[in-house]
């Protein structure tokens, strides 16, 4: 199987596994515990907090251990909106976030918040000056992807931090759940963000893992209350196999960080160049600007699932703009943003890279690819 | 900027008469021990000030990090050189005066030319220099009598020295030149600031710490071998005695009264620490005692403990509020540890209501029915040794796992 859908999710690290076995089968103690065996299950979960935090150029006190993506995202969202009702009800953040992003503003805007949902051009890319135009006094948070999960597209974090912390005292959240490893994303100051949100699994880590780190102590409220384990942030015994999993994947995501992103960059300008081959047939929702680990293009008049289809009998997986949302019927939020023309809507596919990807399987992919726009279609490649 | 040395002007025993030459000779070991790691240093030593060489900004960085923590430094000043033109000393002085760009303050140029055949006067290096610096720092104005800062400059045979910055050093005296004491370490905020405190005075310390499984835990120990580490960071090493206590508190419980416990508990750890005082040659005991803190810290409880050695007890926080201590202790980097919530020997065993007024006769009287002499020996004779700081790394139990 040749598998290139690693933003839906990847396969985990070796390594990543090994640790979490033996976490399990000799550090399962409780790490609140007052006994030995939790003194030292908790010893070893600073450690990994250590790891992370230094990753992110921040504290260890800012680092906090979550189940994943979602739950990152809804802590910083719900977390940072309600601690500061006292300065404002207004948030920001952009029609192409993902849905654990628009579903939480959605809810608050239910709360008597107002949300403002920044435009996109067609490459996918927000406005500065837009974002500018619309920072207020009393705006709380902004909330704004690093890359998105289903074109690539890349934000400008640097720029529109310094956009909001000049012109506002607003919360700069960024969900980098597709950005780490593949693009630097680390805290500056006061430019860039103030939290930034990181999934386990998106990093050949492991489902049911992931950190919402700050850039210092922030004014929030928790989501999930109880033990008030992670100073308070998340109660719930701490996952720690999961928590040293995460610290792990992470550790060796940016260790390998260059030599994996040079070799999606080679793939993302070979695969480009290639699907222009086939003329007005394709239509490239990815750009040159983009996110080299994504490539999002559309087959005219063709509907993606058949695309996976056709695909998938030749040993090749796909999907079609993202999982979460692929098995709802109607056109993606981002295939709307970026104003697709109504005959490529329909025919939206998704390749994602990963680091177990070779040169052999592109050189596959493009084989078949050819093989089955000319039975689909009929075109030849040129 | 190219570092050549760092200077180091002596704390209170530039005052110290004949023993002067002992300090400076202790003051230099203790900085030769703080910076191991960067060994060796080349110092230089005069009567009133000491001068570390700089080989490279590794070096450098490591001293600015550890030298405000050594005792017997009242201040210290990084020293760069340049070249002997004037243009050299004007950028290098324009570089280091970089240093005070975000303050107003007054300054003025100061000028030693002790190599005579230097082309230029000291009133125009003066006067160059300081046009210099004022027309690139708007904030600076220039003021002779008791300036802000003094950008001090040498001219010397081999280059031009200049320095500005006057860093605080830690105060106090050379650790070790006032003879060595033994510190009763309990592992809670206090003991571990009264230590700090001694050795700011030259106070070389061992520590003593009474030890009681199953009633107190393995962490309560690992929690006082980390202060112990901590402490011995302040310029000498630290060798810790760790005595084990369960029997004779034991049987402190089977044969005292409740109210006396606490009194009598006391007086057998300072029967021990006494004993361990002589073996080890040191001619005090300190403790964290802070007067009236709790109930073994009235002065008649005092009294009654004291009542069992004739050796000068060191009690340097008696006159100290719980609040004040706790700032010390966060600024000597022990709070954080100290606070850590185990059992220690102090909170075991202690009865709902403590004698805050104990009687020294009384205590006597209910001490006499048994003999504590064959398990004081005991404990003495086994106690256990460490020395800090740590030497050799810990075994990484989690190899691999991160």
């Amino acid at each position: 199987m040749i598998y290139f859908d690693n933003s839906a999710t990847t396969r985990p690290y070796k390594e990543v596994l090994d640790t979490f076995v033996k976490v399990n089968e000799q550090f399962y103690a409780n790490p609140a515990s007052i006994h030995e065996a939790g003194v030292e299950v908790n010893e070893l979960l600073d450690r990994a907090r250590m790891q992370v935090a230094d990753i992110f150029n921040t504290e260890e006190k800012c680092v906090i251990f979550t189940a994943g993506g979602t739950e990152s995202n809804n802590l910083a969202i719900f977390g940072v909106s309600k601690a500061n009702t006292h300065k404002g009800k207004h948030i920001i953040t952009t029609k192409i976030e993902h849905a654990s992003v628009l579903e939480a503003v959605k809810s608050l805007e239910k709360d008597g918040f107002e949300v403002d949902y920044l435009d996109v051009d067609e490459t996918g890319t927000i406005s500065l000056e837009d974002l500018k135009q619309r920072v207020r006094k009393d705006t709380v948070l902004v909330s704004i992807m690093h890359v998105n999960n289903e074109i690539g597209a890349i934000q400008p974090i640097e720029e529109a931090g310094q956009i909001i912390h000049e012109n506002s005292r607003a919360v700069f959240h960024v969900d980098a759940v597709q950005s780490f490893g593949k693009l630097p994303i680390k805290f500056n100051g006061d430019k860039g963000p103030d939290i930034i949100t990181v999934s386990g699994h998106k990093i050949h880590g492991l489902k049911g893992s992931g950190v919402i780190v700050f850039r210092q102590k922030l004014n929030i409220i928790p989501l999930i209350l109880g033990g008030g384990q992670e100073f308070g942030l998340r109660s719930g015994t701490v996952a720690v196999p999961q928590a040293i999993a995460f610290a792990k994947a992470a550790r060796i995501t940016v260790e390998n960080a260059q030599a994996i992103q040079s070799k999606y960059k080679k793939w993302h300008e070979d695969l480009m160049k290639f699907l222009t081959g086939f003329g007005e047939v394709i239509h490239l929702l990815s750009t040159k600007f983009g996110a080299d680990h994504i490539l999002s293009f559309s087959v005219k008049d063709l509907k993606g699932e058949i695309l996976i289809n056709a695909l998938q009998e030749r040993g090749i997986i796909v999907s079609t703009s993202s999982a979460c949302s692929s098995k709802q019927k109607t056109t993606s939020h981002v295939v709307t943003a970026i104003n697709v023309a109504p005959k490529f809507k329909d025919g939206v596919i998704r390749l994602s890279f990963g680091a177990f990807n070779t040169d052999e399987e592109i050189e596959k992919f493009k084989e078949e690819f050819a093989k089955v726009i000319k039975d689909l279609k009929g075109v030849n490649y040129k | 900027m190219k570092w050549k040395e760092v200077l180091i002007r002596y704390g209170e025993l530039s005052t110290k008469g004949r023993n002067r030459k002992e300090f400076i000779n202790r003051l230099r070991d203790n900085i030769r021990y703080t910076f191991n790691e960067i060994a060796p240093l080349k110092i230089h030593t005069e009567r009133d000030r000491m001068h570390i060489q700089i080989e490279n900004n590794e070096q450098m960085d490591i001293i600015m990090e550890k030298l405000p923590k050594v005792f017997g430094i009242q201040s210290f000043s990084p020293v760069a050189i340049c070249e002997k033109n004037m243009d050299a000393m004007k950028s290098l002085a324009i570089e280091i005066m970089n240093d005070f760009k975000d303050q107003d303050i007054t300054f003025k140029v100061e000028v030693r030319r002790s190599d005579k055949s230097f082309p230029h006067e000291s009133h125009e290096i003066q006067r160059e220099i300081g046009g210099t610096v004022l027309s690139n720092y708007q904030n600076l104005t220039v003021k002779v009598k008791k300036p802000d800062v003094e950008l001090r400059i040498e001219v010397r045979k081999d280059a031009i020295y200049m320095m500005a910055q006057v860093i605080q050093g830690a105060g106090g005296m050379p650790v070790g030149s006032n003879g060595k004491s033994l510190l009763m370490l309990s592992g809670g905020i206090d003991s571990p600031v009264a230590g700090y405190m001694m050795m700011k005075r030259g106070v070389r310390l061992e520590a003593i710490h009474f030890f009681s499984p199953p009633y107190t835990s393995q962490n309560s120990l690992e929690k006082v071998k980390v202060l112990a580490n901590e402490l011995s960071k302040f310029g000498y090493k630290i060798r810790m005695h760790v005595i084990p206590f369960t029997d004779i508190q034991v049987l402190i419980k089977d044969r005292v009264p409740e109210n006396m416990l606490m009194t009598t508990t006391r007086r057998m750890m300072m029967k021990i620490a006494d004993r361990v005082r002589e073996e080890i040659d040191a001619l005090g005991i300190v403790t964290g005692e802070s007067l009236g803190q709790v109930a073994s810290q009235t002065l008649e409880s005092l009294t009654a403990i004291n009542d069992v050695t004739t050796t000068p007890i060191l009690r340097p926080l008696i006159g100290y509020d719980k609040l004040e201590i706790i700032d010390i202790a966060e600024k000597i980097g022990t709070y954080e540890t100290s606070i850590q919530p185990f059992e220690d020997c102090c909170t075991i065993f202690t009865p709902a209501n403590p004698k805050t007024k104990p009687k020294v006769d009384k205590v006597k009287y209910y001490e006499s029915f048994t003999d504590f002499d064959d398990l004081i020996d005991k404990a003495v004779k086994n106690r256990e040794l460490y020395i800090f700081p740590m030497t050799k790394p810990r075994e990484d139990k989690f190899e691999g796992l991160l």
